[in-house]
């Protein structure tokens, strides 16, 4: 499901229209005042600048600097560069704009009947308004075949609602009032039913437009490790404004005199144009995969931090185990009829909608035991209802039997407390029931102990290889339950998580986490109660569900849209991979320089100094072609890695000295060599002119 | 040949030998682990005592900062004033003349930051009272300010959360007494009883086997020599430095000379593993530095050992290697070994005349400096390798997936800003005061500077100028070094390239120490493997070499190219 799903999102790299948007917007942010953010590429619009001088020089009858052709030839090859550089840039925000706009399209301008304030009191009256005019606080309604025009919390009903635009996903879910479930989402439909809901958001301050304006890049910050990698490039770019500038008094020295084009060629092929130019178009990348898999982030350091997550709390119900819990056996008391301890188990949770209660029926029915006793029967009967003080239900019959199922310790009583005696055997099945993972369930009749139903949970399939991923990524996992220990330790081991939170109150997680925390973990959590935005606010990367209350939306700095528990682990892996493609790229662009510089430096030297032949080692034809070729495989590299940027350098968890060897490899050596490759292919034509 | 070559693996081996127990025994003196020279415990206290100094008072990266700066700026104007006025003291039999203020600031300079650029001759250029209260004086000093530095960084990579890194100035006293001291003792009589001298008389009197008499000068030489080397400082007694027969008279002494230089070095990378109980870090460490080192001395010996070729193109045999500036008591190889080890730690002192090396050599030579950090000086080559490493953890941090961490602390923008600094500014310092001096030479081609014209004299000032920035002190002697130009623009590159890269090692490792400690996990990217070994050594060298190639060119390898 869920990769069908993806698919279906996944657009094309590069979409025609987006293309063209990418082509006109890389023009515009020529503008140096856009392109002074970033160092490398500055200083290559700087170098541009002196070569288009250079070229009016000439014309004007200059004829120190080589033939006119060749150094526009540079000059065009080095506003390619920025040009690309842009473009990398443009079409990674185009593609996140894409995107985060298909989503926000459902709901722009839907009609919103608006619910008129009149004074401090509301009235009924409604007026329709367009979405656009909601403010934060409105009251709206919406009906039976309505779109939700703009984020709230439902004030008032119950309704089901067609998620599907935002989270692909076609099964209704119920929204209500109250509770943990009472937020809707801009753009959902309302299939049944009739609720109030209030604004709570801004217009434009939703999640999703907090999210566009990062990828257009208005609001978007660097992150602190792409500010220490921009310090790290910039460094490398001084060293080369050192070495081209001091070059100089070293030709005159050496009386070879070098043409301004050489010096600014040698200039822009050392510096790391390549990550330089592709530097920003990985952190817009990374975001828009996070929303590819339908997750909103706050911002682009939550994706970072995510990929150094050490610990990640999961809750057990609905991540690690399918939903509930099922009854999975019957147990009845030796002497009991095991039919007729069925038809009492039946009995007592006709009336019972908790999912236990109805696994109870249907395990029943699947062993072909009676589940649909007779009116008679029910006449007048009285259903009791699961209280926390009684801690059990069950049903009252006409007859005068009482029926009552729950839990151990509350069973017990009962019976002890009419005089009747706890069975030893009962006592030592539940314990076996218990050790293996299980919860008893004991059942009395006139309290009288008749037997005890098992109810297991059932471990997702696949789950346990995904902790194990994990597991290898360094991420410890700890499953959070309201189970008490023995339970807890059971599913945890079967699940393979590392570690359990057993009968977990709200503030057991809050401070697990603050204990992580201060042995200098880095923890990620998911939740959607309101009870768990502190929680939230405190983990270092806190998803909540899109259906969660608002509050658990405020305090996490993630918002999953399908509200899917173990969506925290490919978010791990999208931040890894940010990071990665940075680095990967980095050491390519470094890389790259010991090739240039076999290119670029006998051609400078050549001519005065031919002995230096000898480090041409790559035979290039001539000085010109030399440098022509260098550069212009400087601005091809950068076009041909936008799809590696966008998509990301893939993760492996194959431990961190294996993955640090493996791309050392790829993106080291294969730096160092493929330029090799690349400039000889490109002088190979180039020297037919030159 | 075979025998030489056996004799310079001999040494590299018997200085390993030497160096692993010799780092178990200082990360013992520096924890106050039980050790040997327990005994100089009351003298230790004794001198606290007298100077004021509370031990327990532990200091901040900044004040460790503070004191090492303040310690060093009163010698440099303690230097500075006995050189100006050296000629009318004592202790000069010579009659040696009092030194000018520009050769009296390089040289205070230079003795004080472990560099040892001789613009003046040990014979005729100083006193016996200052080669003896001011240079072996400096020599002990600016050795021990390294270590304790190093110390301070040592202390600071620990697993503890901290801002007290202990106190600087009883790790510079324990520097002293417990290593320097004790060890430059034991190489004194080594060399004395190889014919170095160790007598207050002034210059003896021989008449030659041709009949001409000749006056030869002498002194309390042997300490000094013992502790130029054992220090990494290289400022020798006499002008030929190592080469002179005086201060290295036989293979042995060069044996002895070449070990003590490197123990330290060595051992205090031992040290590190042992200091912080990660040895196998330690070990990775040394490997890479062995590497590194290899890669300079393996061409250099061929280079060396195959001769030159435009000499055997007159007819004139080669077999025992390139003889032009070596000493034949000592032969290509071990001349070779001696220049590749004396440039890449930063001892500077040098056996035979480096200017008439190979290009190839040469090119080596001038790269062990321009990396600076494959062992690298007394402790300030650790703090080199530590800039490095910080560079290496973070792009391999990031290409593992993980934020950055270093022993369990994250590298973050503040660090990388200063790492990267110090990165660029040994080629920035290189680089653009040879530049300076290519313009004025070039604009002045009448000036007496160079003895060679062309790519050499161009590797001259390279040289010159890689020299001091690294902290060396060997040149291409060719270069005539002792003009105002010279002495000024060598001194402030000598300060600058000195202690900045202490400065900066001191402050990340201080800023890091106080971050949150975070315990190794399975995503770690671990610092002690083979793998980040590699990462390092090819930042170092790709750093070195994109900084330095057109340079490079235009000196040895445009040489190199014009003899084949």
């Amino acid at each position: 499901m869920a990769s069908v799903r993806k698919q279906a999102k996944s657009m094309k790299l590069f979409d025609q229209s987006l293309v063209s948007t990418a082509l006109k917007h890389s023009f515009t942010k020529l503008n140096p005042k856009l392109m002074v953010k970033n160092p490398v590429m500055f200083t290559v619009e700087i170098g541009t600048a002196v070569m288009l001088i250079v070229c009016a020089w000439i014309l004007t009858g200059e004829h120190s600097q080589g033939s006119f052709a060749y150094n526009f030839i540079i000059f065009l090859v080095l506003l390619l560069t920025l040009l690309f550089a842009n473009f990398a840039e443009a079409i990674a925000e185009a593609r996140g704009k894409a995107q985060a706009e298909s989503l926000r399209k459902t709901r722009e301008e839907t009609p919103a009947k608006l619910v008129q304030p009149l004074g401090e009191l509301r009235t009924d009256e409604i007026k329709v308004v367009s979405s656009s005019q909601l403010k934060k606080g409105d009251i709206f309604v919406c009906e039976t075949g309505d779109t939700i025009p703009l984020d709230g919390e439902i004030v008032e009903g119950i309704a089901t609602i067609d998620e599907s635009a935002i989270t692909g996903e076609s099964a209704p879910v119920i929204r209500e009032a109250g509770g943990d479930k009472s937020s809707v989402t801009g753009g959902t439909k309302v299939l049944s039913d009739k609720i109030k809901v209030k604004v709570t958001v801004q217009p434009g301050e939703s999640f999703l437009d907090k999210m566009i304006a990062l990828v257009e890049g208005a609001s978007r910050q660097k992150t602190p490790n792409e500010i220490a990698l921009t310090i790290l490039l910039a460094a490398f770019t001084l060293v080369f404004i050192i070495v081209c500038v001091t070059l100089k008094p070293f030709a005159d020295y050496s009386k070879t005199p070098i043409t301004i084009a050489a010096f600014i060629s040698l200039f822009v092929c050392l510096i790391p144009t390549t990550i330089g130019g592709l530097l920003s178009a990985i952190g817009i990348a990374g975001m828009d995969r996070a929303l590819r898999a339908n997750v909103i982030t706050k911002s682009g350091k939550a994706v970072e931090t995510a990929g150094d997550v050490d610990v990640l709390l999961l809750d057990k119900t609905g991540t690690i185990t399918i939903g509930n819990r099922k009854a999975t056996h019957f147990y009845p008391v030796n002497g009991v009829d095991a039919e007729k301890f069925m038809a009492d188990c039946v009995l007592s949770s006709l009336s019972d909608e908790t999912p236990e209660g109805k696994s109870i029926v249907e395990l029943a029915k699947s062993l072909g035991g009676k589940t649909q006793p007779t009116d008679a029967l029910l006449k007048d009967a009285r259903f009791v209802k699961f209280t926390a003080e009684t801690r059990s239900s069950g049903i009252d019959l006409s007859s005068g039997i009482r029926i009552r199922k729950g839990a151990f310790d509350s069973i017990k009583k009962i019976a002890l407390d009419a005089g009747n005696s706890f069975p030893a055997e009962t006592e030592t099945k539940i314990r076996e029931i218990s050790s293996n993972g299980g919860t008893p369930l004991v059942v009395s009749e006139n309290e009288k102990v008749i037997g005890v139903i098992e109810l297991q949970d059932i471990i997702k399939p696949g789950i346990s290889e995904r902790f194990e991923r994990l597991r290898k990524m360094g991420v410890k996992t700890v499953m959070v339950t309201g189970d008490n220990p023995l339970t807890a330790k059971y599913i945890a081991e079967k699940a393979g998580v590392d570690d359990f939170i057993a009968e977990a109150k709200p503030e057991d997680k809050m401070n697990y986490i603050k204990k992580e925390q201060q042995s200098g973990k880095l923890v990620a959590m998911m939740g959607d109660g309101t009870n768990d935005a502190p929680a939230l606010a405190q983990a270092d990367v806190g998803v909540a569900m899109n259906s969660g209350t608002q509050a658990a939306k405020e305090a996490g700095n993630m918002v999953d849209l399908d509200n899917d528990p173990t969506k925290l682990i490919e978010i791990v892996e999208i931040g890894k991979q940010l990071l990665i493609t940075r680095g990967t790229l980095t050491t390519f662009s470094i890389a790259n320089d010991v090739a240039k510089y076999f290119a670029i430096v006998p051609a400078l030297f050549i001519s005065s100094i031919p002995v230096l032949q000898g480090l041409n080692i790559m035979h290039l034809h001539s000085p010109e072609s030399a440098i022509l070729s260098a550069v212009i495989f400087n601005a091809i590299i950068i076009p041909v890695l936008i799809p590696l940027a966008l998509r990301g350098v893939e993760y492996k968890p194959i431990g961190a000295s294996a993955l640090l060897r493996r791309n050392l490899m790829i993106y080291g050596l294969g730096g160092i060599l493929i330029p090799f490759l690349g400039i000889k292919l490109i002088d190979l034509a180039a020297g037919i002119f030159f | 040949m075979k025998t030489e070559l056996l004799g310079v693996i001999a040494s590299f081996l018997i200085t390993l030998a030497i160096a692993i127990p010799l780092g178990k025994y200082i990360a013992k003196v520096f924890k106050k682990e039980k050790n040997l020279l327990d005994f100089m415990g009351p003298l230790e206290r004794f001198i606290f005592r007298i100077c004021g100094i509370d031990t327990t008072r532990e200091m901040n990266w900044k004040q460790h900062v503070g004191a090492l700066l303040s310690l060093n700026l009163l010698w440099f104007v303690y230097a500075f004033v006995m050189f100006l006025i050296q000629g009318s003291l004592f202790l000069n039999p010579d009659g040696n003349p009092s030194m000018s203020p520009h050769l009296s600031f390089n040289t205070a300079v230079s003795f004080l930051v472990n560099c040892n650029l001789q613009d003046y001759s040990g014979e005729t250029g100083v006193t016996y009272l200052t080669q003896l209260v001011v240079l072996m004086f400096l020599h002990f000093m600016s050795a021990a300010t390294g270590i304790a530095a190093l110390v301070v960084v040592f202390k600071a990579m620990q697993d503890k959360v901290t801002d007290k890194l202990g106190n600087f100035f009883e790790y510079f006293v324990k520097s002293i007494t417990r290593i320097l001291l004790p060890i430059s003792l034991l190489i004194a009589i080594l060399l004395v009883f190889h014919g170095t001298p160790a007598s207050f008389d002034g210059k003896d009197m021989v008449i030659t086997m041709q009949g001409d008499t000749s006056h030869v000068s002498r002194g309390p030489a042997a300490g000094m020599i013992a502790i130029k080397h054992l220090g990494t400082n290289g400022g020798g007694w006499f002008g030929a430095n190592s080469a002179h027969p005086l201060e290295n008279p036989d293979y042995f002494t060069n044996m002895v000379e070449i070990i003590a230089q490197c123990i330290i070095p060595f051992a205090l990378v031992f040290a590190l593993g042992y200091y912080l109980n990660r040895k196998r870090m330690g070990l990775v460490i040394f490997s890479v530095m062995t590497l590194g080192m290899l890669c300079f001395l393996l061409p250099t010996m061929h280079a060396e050992m195959k001769g030159n070729p435009a000499i055997a193109h007159m007819g004139i045999d080669q077999s025992s290697g390139s003889m032009e500036g070596k000493e034949q008591r000592f032969g290509a190889p071990a001349t070779a070994y001696w220049s590749i080890l004396t440039t890449v730690i930063s001892t500077g002192s040098v056996n035979s005349m480096h200017d008439s090396s190979m290009p190839v050599s040469g090119a080596m030579q001038m790269l062990g400096m321009m990396t600076n950090c494959f062992y690298g000086g007394n402790g300030v080559g650790i703090l080199n390798y530590y800039i490095f490493i910080i560079i290496a953890v973070f792009i391999s941090g990031l290409m593992v997936g993980r934020t950055p961490e270093l022993l369990g602390r994250k590298i973050e923008a503040k660090e990388m800003k200063i790492a990267t600094l110090i990165a660029l500014l040994h080629p920035l310092l290189i680089l653009s005061f040879t530049a300076l001096s290519s313009w004025v030479i070039t604009k002045n081609p009448t000036l007496p500077w160079l003895n060679n014209t062309g790519y050499h004299g161009f590797s001259e000032m390279l040289y010159q100028y890689t020299s001091c920035s690294a902290n060396n002190g060997s040149g291409f002697e060719g270069l005539g070094d002792n003009t105002p130009f010279w002495n000024i623009t060598a001194g402030f590159v000598m300060i600058l390239g000195r202690f900045l890269p202490i400065i900066g090692p001191l402050a990340i490792a201080g800023i890091l120490a106080k971050k949150k400690f975070i315990p190794e996990s399975a995503g770690t990217l671990r610092t002690d493997t083979g793998t980040f070994g590699i990462m390092t050594f090819a930042v170092i060298m790709i750093l070195a070499a994109l900084a330095f190639f057109p340079a490079l060119t235009l000196g040895p390898l445009a040489e190199y190219f014009s003899f084949h």
